[in-house]
């Protein structure tokens, strides 16, 4: 008699195996979005005097129709870009003006990281992934130097106080103080990296 | 004595009663998280590889323009010369700047200095469209730009 009175219970033990199928379609479909790429502001229209730069201080990179890359004139493999625009911006041909620069000082190349200006040419039938290669190998140089820089300094590279400072996770204050220290770089080694229009 | 030896040796069972709650929270964390694709891309996106790449961290801020050659099925229509994207329709690169002072009228103010165009081009486009879509975005005074790449080695497939 007492069985009977009883409400039959539903069986919830299916209930795992529903929610699992729902989970592993929404596992499969998201796709956690995260662009990246390489920043650059453009050149405002403004009418600017035109700046004359001393030949010395300008880098003048060239990539062709065929994605061949010129380099002052010479044909270079790309894999070579990154270190010759690391000599020509660290190059500190001017003593003086950087005492924080470990290139050669070569009368022939750049005066200092702030005069040094790389011109990148490119023509209408180059290809994109051959522009943002080099343009990647001239961001990765200023990396470098600005990461060496950051080590001497701070004892921290540059790149991770960047990236520590666009994470969400870091406290108002530590940004603020990876903003200064991250000017500060910048500003020792200015990214010039120019395309003229012909 | 029996009985004694006989408890000792059967191992409890682990409860399993609230495994659907744990499925349950993960279900809803990747519901949430999901963001199913708003436009549908006309054009072949095959992003080049780069390794010295930034974050765009805030969705909101971002304006996409996709540039790339046809997808497959519409390239007997309309050739194979890299086309622009704008939301999911084709454009001319003079509709270009307008698309982009449109978008960012909507947006609220304080934030549109902030705005970022991530420039989505496929990596066999040529220079020569992107080149005058950069002309219009300077013509319009959005100067902010991103080369939208994926991470990874630049020689790994040259």
């Amino acid at each position: 008699m007492g069985k009977r009175a009883e409400v039959p219970t539903v069986n919830a033990g299916s209930m795992a195996d529903i929610a699992f199928l729902l989970l592993i379609f929404f596992l499969v479909t998201t796709t956690i979005e995260t662009d990246a790429g390489l920043a650059r502001m453009l050149p405002s229209t403004a009418k600017s005097p035109p700046v004359t730069i001393k030949h010395k201080n300008l880098l003048e990179v060239v990539i062709n129709k065929d994605n061949e890359l010129l380099v002052e004139g010479e044909e270079m493999p790309l894999h070579e870009l990154r270190k010759t625009a690391i000599a020509f911006i660290d190059n500190a041909g001017e003593k003086d003006s950087c005492n924080y620069c470990k290139g050669e000082g070569l009368a022939e190349s750049s005066d200092n990281p702030n005069a040094a200006v790389i011109s990148v040419k490119n023509t209408r039938e180059t290809t994109y992934e051959a522009y943002i290669a080099v343009q990647n190998e001239l961001v990765a140089a200023y990396n470098e130097l600005r990461n060496r820089e950051g080590q001497r300094r701070f004892k921290q590279d540059y790149t991770a106080m960047e990236k520590a400072y666009t994470s969400s996770e870091t406290d108002a204050e530590t940004k603020q103080e990876l903003k200064t220290k991250i000017k500060l770089l910048q500003d020792l080694y200015p990214l010039h990296i120019v395309e003229p229009k012909n | 004595m029996s009985r004694y030896r006989k408890k000792s040796t059967s191992v409890p069972e682990v409860s399993t009663a609230s495994l659907p709650d744990i499925v349950f929270m993960l279900l809803f964390f990747f519901m949430t998280v999901t963001v199913m694709k708003d436009t549908v891309l006309k054009v072949d996106n095959v992003l080049p590889h780069a390794t010295e790449v930034k974050k765009l961290e805030k969705k909101d801020r971002v304006i996409s323009i996709h540039i790339g050659k046809p997808s497959s099925e519409l390239r007997e229509v309309l050739g194979s010369e890299p086309r622009i994207q704008l939301e999911d329709k084709f454009a001319n690169v003079s509709e270009v700047g307008p698309f982009v002072l449109a978008k960012l009228a909507k947006m609220p103010e304080h934030i549109r200095p902030y705005v970022t165009i991530s420039l989505k081009v496929d990596k066999k486009a040529n220079m020569g469209i992107i080149d005058d879509v950069k002309e219009e975005l300077r013509k319009v005074g959005a100067l902010k730009i991103n080369y939208t790449t994926y991470e990874g080695e630049v020689f790994r497939d040259r």
